[in-house]
């Protein structure tokens, strides 16, 4: 393969994580590295969703270590995950419904935007040349995923396949360097799986950002990603290329399926 | 000429971002603005000014505060008449107090004073939502009129509390006649409705309806809750406060604390609810709406059957027409009637070749 990967971006080091009773993630290690396409798979309940959660900072493991770009990181609430460059996606669909397209996408940049109300109030000299300069951004995030024909239409109006895609341009709006998608193909049809695997593959490749995604599809799993970290009731099971995972016997058996 | 942007092309993204993107809508509001400014004073009478069109105007304002924090921000509130008495009485005691306060700056300060008791109610917003922030928020409603009762100090130990709005002299202009007051509270109102629609089609407005619609998904794009939710309590109460002042000084003349009293804070909430939640304009349809209902009813009772019923039935049956209407505007449009007007507007484009 000729893509050069870098160093490691996250190294998540027996991470525990509990609510209550319930163990969610117990004492799983593993690490993401720069401009790779990392999958996590499992079945329903493994806790994969919340991996992702805990590296955005949505949820505390009780145990373990999370080194970021060489630090270690404290408690963190998810905005400051946000500011670091962790973007994700939602499971089910977590978009503003009340606003449009462009709104929504726009929101994603909210934080590289300086100005204050005291400026917007008056929407004149720096306030609206910043929201121009960043309107600019967006179209192009809109140029990329092919949604210039609905960026004045309500969110709540599109249907489910474009849904998902404008929650991927929103966050690529904020210029991810960690993108974390969660189950990005969920619902879809095969051509809006093609679409929306073609815009996965580009984003890594032009953008070299690296990305952590969920999902159920083995065939989409096998065919984009880089290495695989497999999840069965909060405990790994496996981690390796596509390869080396479909041919685990502890994978084929808790996920995968046997022919007995 | 038809209502339609066809041939209105936009060449830069300023242009596509206008409050008013069709040149028809531009040539509207213009219109409605030289109407009201310069025409409406010349031609209304003093019942019209004083009993209709202030307070509709005061009101809308109040409502569009409530719209802030409700329509945009998603954070329900019971306590805007609350912070217009805030409002009202911090206005008050500023002119009191400071020998050669200009009006404007005590509005303004009175305002901030509304916006800071704003923050400290909107507190219980970063833990609780909805209903149970709603009953929250009766607390702000009923402790600010105890404390503005029990404590005279703020009335300037007044019998009974009531307050007589000063004269209001801005620049050796009185503003006593009706005209006067009228182009002063249209010229506040205007202003201040301008800056919120500035601040909606914003960055500001985006986090506030962000955190409305989705407040976790708000918070992984980097968007801070509390900052937000707060930052949407003290702008709501200015505009609350700002009212209260118009109300007092504008409007009634004098004020006591009692008058803003929770039915006040219902009506501005029925007035957002029926115009539109999350608009601005529907926040002065509604007030329109619930300050012009009862007066037309009343003159159309009048004129038809009231020479035949007894007075106070007459008036109990304008109270269940009343109640009968809103409930039919909101059955055939539970989004407001701004909603309606944006479908007229938009079959508009269309008429008269639907095809």
């Amino acid at each position: 393969m000729a893509r050069q990967f870098g160093d490691v971006v996250i190294d998540l080091q027996n991470i525990s994580l509990r609510f209550g009773g319930v163990k969610a993630l117990t004492d799983i290690s593993f690490n993401v590295v720069e401009h790779e396409i990392r999958a996590i798979i499992g079945p329903n309940g493994a806790g994969k969703s919340s991996m992702l959660n805990v590296i955005n900072g949505v949820y505390h493991p009780q145990e373990g270590n999370i080194i970021f770009r060489g630090q270690q990181r404290q408690k963190m609430e998810p905005y400051e995950a946000a500011s670091q460059g962790i973007a994700r996606t939602f499971q089910n669909i977590a978009l503003f419904k009340g606003m449009s397209v462009l709104d929504n996408i726009m929101t994603g940049r909210n934080l590289m935007m300086k100005t204050s109300f005291l400026h917007h109030m008056l929407y004149w000299g720096k306030a609206q040349r910043e929201e121009i300069e960043h309107r600019k951004k967006v179209e192009e995030v809109i140029d990329f995923l092919e949604i210039q024909s609905i960026r004045k239409t309500p969110v709540g109006r599109l249907p489910y396949g474009l849904q998902k895609r404008v929650e991927l341009a929103r966050a690529l709006a904020a210029e991810p360097t960690l993108l974390l998608l969660d189950e990005p193909m969920a619902g879809m049809n095969v051509e809006e799986k093609q679409d929306m695997c073609r815009f996965i593959l580009d984003v890594n490749d032009q953008f070299g950002t690296t990305i952590v995604l969920i999902e159920h599809d083995m065939g989409v799993v096998m065919d984009i990603s880089d290495r695989v970290v497999v999840l069965d009731y909060g405990k790994k099971i496996g981690d390796g290329t596509p390869d080396e995972v479909k041919n685990d016997p502890k994978v084929i058996d808790a996920y995968l399926g046997t022919s007995h | 000429m038809f209502y339609r942007e066809a041939g209105q092309f936009k060449a830069s993204y300023q242009a596509d971002s206008r409050i008013f993107p069709i040149r028809q809508d531009q040539i509207g509001f213009v219109a409605l603005m030289a109407f009201l400014f310069l025409v409406v004073p010349f031609i209304a009478n003093q019942y019209w000014l004083q009993a209709v069109l202030i307070p509709v105007l005061i009101f809308g304002l109040a409502a569009l505060g409530l719209n802030i924090l409700t329509g945009y921000a998603g954070q329900l509130s019971l306590g805007s008449a609350a912070f217009m008495a805030v409002g009202a009485f911090g206005t008050y005691n500023f002119m009191l107090r400071i020998d050669g306060m200009p009006f404007l700056v005590a509005i303004l300060l009175g305002g901030l004073c509304a916006a800071a008791v704003g923050i400290l109610f909107g507190l219980p917003s970063l833990r609780i939502k909805g209903f149970y922030l709603a009953v929250a928020t009766l607390a702000a409603q009923f402790f600010i009129v105890w404390v503005l009762v029990k404590f005279g100090w703020f009335s300037n130990y007044s019998s009974s509390g009531v307050i007589t709005a000063q004269r209001v002299n801005i620049l050796g202009i009185d503003f006593r006649s009706p005209e006067m007051k009228y182009l002063l509270t249209l010229t506040v109102v205007t202003v201040l409705a301008l800056l919120a629609k500035n601040m909606v089609r914003s960055s500001t407005g985006r986090k506030w309806m962000a955190v409305r619609d989705m407040d976790v998904a708000a918070e992984v794009i980097g968007i801070r809750l509390m900052r937000t939710k707060l930052q949407a309590f003290a702008i709501s109460s200015f505009y609350c406060g700002v009212a209260g002042a118009l109300y007092a000084y504008m409007y009634l003349g004098t004020v006591e604390p009692e008058g803003f009293n929770l039915d006040l804070s219902f009506k501005i909430l029925f007035m957002i609810i029926i115009g539109g939640v999350g608009s601005i304009m529907g926040s002065f349809i509604g007030a329109a709406f619930i300050v012009l209902l009862p007066v037309l009813l009343n003159v159309a009772f009048h004129g038809s059957i009231g020479a035949f019923v007894p007075a106070d039935l007459a008036s109990n049956m304008e109270l269940i027409i009343f109640g009968s209407l809103i409930i039919f505007f909101l059955i055939v449009e539970p989004h407001g009637l701004a909603r309606l007007w944006q479908l007229a507007k938009e079959k508009l484009r269309l008429w008269p070749f639907p095809h």
